[in-house]
């Protein structure tokens, strides 16, 4: 692998690859010989039962849990213990949490500027230029200079979005971006999200929210056990689940 | 036209319970315990609080320059008062007095704006009374630089020492204390970390005591013969260790008490170990453990009176000499009561500072 190799991906290269990944915590075996691949533009929905692998998959995109096995490239660059190859791959991913994670110390605005100026190096002026157009698209410009602690979930994870994109990332990774709001909240980040989408950004995100992997995926992840039981296009995925594993995640969560 | 729902409006509460009376009724006379409690309790003040006034104020001495101008009946302020100079400068040349006056002064004069709300160099001013500040403040101290005498640290003493010590303790152990915690906590470099437990549980399981005679009296065993560094500074560096190593466990904590997601927000949008640490996990660690890192600060500058034991004389060590002056006998009262004062009103200052900081970096986040 030549990782010293910057970023150009060829059409037959995907953005995201991963090549028999298995991963370990202690003597549980979390990832089971996963593989997938993810190309410029596509946006996958991964789902599964709690404990299925889901979230610690996409957590090893970025390395905030390494693999033991197998390959990750993204972007054309392979995840080792390199650090500054790790460091390089992070400011092209974005991640959203599902606890939305920003600094409560700073505001909005010195969120979403923090990394682009300490990272990428963006003269300041620039950044908050930047940052506001990015506060704008996901529809709270007004609360720029207010604290994370002033707003609501809702809001906050909209400034995590933000706070994301400021660092211009190739692939959007979202873990269980709506699970930690209240109902009412849920559909302004889903819009956002969707809205996201449109542009064409690469996009994997960790959900249950099926009438979202509906209108937005390309393609739908069923996860259970550490392994990758079905994957297919979204109508044939919910219409006709092809295993019986899958079936019966569908009707539990579906029918409730 | 619709009509809108009937609307409770809001009363006021019950007469009873607002007011001076209420106050007391909830407060102190809700039970017969808690009546009787109250009624000790102003009994205790009762015998204690006018004694005391009377000693200290009512029957005391204020004026006067001999043992002859006190009646012996209250305080003998007098005594306090004669010593005044020795007490704030030890033994530096009466002459050279200015310069601590200068060095205290460009420390005040440095740290006001800090106190006001809207000043914007904060940051940039904190840097420069941390690092900038302590050259100026030696030279300054020592001399025999710039054109002015040389003044040997022997002859240092009184409050002035003990705002060295102090000072030089508490700027010099946060850092420290900082690098020590981060180091006991990097779990892929168990030499280090191994390093960093070991010295903070040495230096921690021992008295600021046997630190300062290690550093004073055993020390210069082991140094080659004619490196004789000097007294003060041995016991600065005794004072650091000890108090940075209480400082590493107070951070150790904060950054405990950083969520993990915080650490995992920062490394997902690329920010290194060091970007990551400094801009957003450190800050919001120190806060979270301001009350701890002034407790340890009113410890350490308490605890600078210890010095008194490898011979330099601290204010408590100034007022101690000026008991056992022939002229003045039978005067420690007062000399104890006033260090106790001088003591409680920096360690006091310092208490509010801290709560004052503590509200205004207040954000509003809960977890």
């Amino acid at each position: 692998m030549t990782n010293a190799q910057p970023a150009a991906t060829t059409p037959t290269e995907p953005m995201v690859g991963l090549a028999g990944v298995h991963k370990w915590y202690e003597s549980f075996h979390v990832l089971k010989d996963i593989n997938l691949a993810v190309a410029k533009g596509e946006r996958i929905v991964i789902c599964g039962p709690s404990g299925s692998g889901k979230s610690t998959m996409i957590r090893c995109i970025n390395r905030l849990e390494a693999h033991q096995q197998g390959r990750i490239v993204v972007d054309g660059v392979e995840l080792t213990d390199d650090l500054k190859n790790i460091e390089r791959i992070r400011c092209e991913v974005g991640m959203v949490f599902q606890h939305f994670n920003l600094f409560p110390h700073l505001t909005v605005l010195e969120n979403c500027v923090l990394a682009p100026i300490w990272v990428r190096k963006t003269p300041r002026k620039e950044a908050e230029e930047s940052a506001m157009k990015y506060l704008e698209r996901v529809r709270i410009p007004d609360q720029a200079k207010k604290y994370p602690g002033q707003l609501s979930g809702g809001q906050q994870q909209r400034v995590a979005i933000a706070r994301s994109l400021c660092m211009r990332p190739k692939v959007m990774l979202f873990d269980e971006p709506t699970s930690a709001l209240d109902p009412e909240m849920i559909k302004e980040v889903l819009d956002v999200m969707v809205g996201l989408a449109d542009t064409g950004m690469t996009m994997l995100c960790v959900t249950h929210e099926m009438g979202f992997a509906k209108t937005v995926a390309n393609r739908v992840i069923f996860m259970d056990k550490g392994q990758i039981v079905e994957e297919n296009e979204p109508e044939a995925f919910f219409n006709h689940p092809q295993h019986q594993r899958t079936k019966l995640f569908l009707s539990q969560i579906l029918n409730h | 036209m619709a009509s809108a729902a009937p609307v409770t409006p809001d009363l006021p509460p019950p007469a009873a319970t607002t007011g001076a009376i209420g106050w007391l009724r909830r407060n102190l006379f809700d039970s017969p315990l808690n009546s009787a409690l109250t009624l000790l309790a102003i009994y205790l003040l009762y015998l204690l609080v006018p004694p005391f006034a009377r000693w200290a104020f009512i029957d005391a001495d204020w004026s006067g320059s001999r043992t002859q101008d006190c009646s012996r009946v209250g305080a003998c302020w007098v005594f306090i008062h004669a010593h005044l100079n020795q007490f704030f400068y030890g033994f530096y040349p009466a002459a050279q007095q200015w310069r601590v006056n200068a060095a205290l002064g460009l420390l005040v004069a440095l740290m006001a704006p800090l106190f006001v709300k809207r000043f914007p160099g904060k940051p940039w001013l904190a840097l420069a009374i941390i690092v900038g500040y302590p050259v100026i403040a030696f030279f300054l101290l020592l001399g025999g630089r710039f054109g002015l005498p040389y003044v040997e640290t022997s002859n240092w003493g009184g409050l002035s020492l003990t705002l060295v010590i102090a000072v030089v303790g508490m700027v010099a152990a946060l850092p420290l204390g900082i690098l020590l915690a981060l180091g006991r906590r990097a779990t892929h470099m168990p030499v280090l970390k191994a390093l960093c437990v070991v010295f903070i549980e040495i230096v921690r399981g021992v008295p600021l005591i046997t630190v300062l005679f290690m550093s004073s009296v055993m020390l210069p065993f082991f140094l080659p013969e004619g490196l004789n560094f000097d007294k003060l500074l041995r016991a600065l560096i005794g004072v650091v260790l000890f108090a940075s190593a209480y400082m590493a466990e107070v951070v150790r904590g904060g950054l405990q008490g950083v969520p993990k997601g915080q650490y995992e927000a920062a490394a997902a949008l690329g920010l290194g170990f060091w970007k990551s640490t400094l801009l957003v996990t450190l800050p919001q660690a120190l806060k979270i453990v301001i009350p701890g890192i002034v407790n340890t600060f009113i410890g350490l500058f308490k605890d600078t009176s210890l010095v008194l034991i490898i011979g330099l004389f601290d204010l408590l060590g100034t007022i101690q000499a000026a008991n056992s002056d022939a002229n003045w006998l039978g005067y420690s009262t007062e000399g104890y009561v006033f260090a106790a004062c001088v003591y409680w009103v920096f360690c006091f200052s310092m208490s509010r500072y801290s709560q004052r900081l503590e509200k205004r970096l207040q954000t509003g986040h809960k977890h």
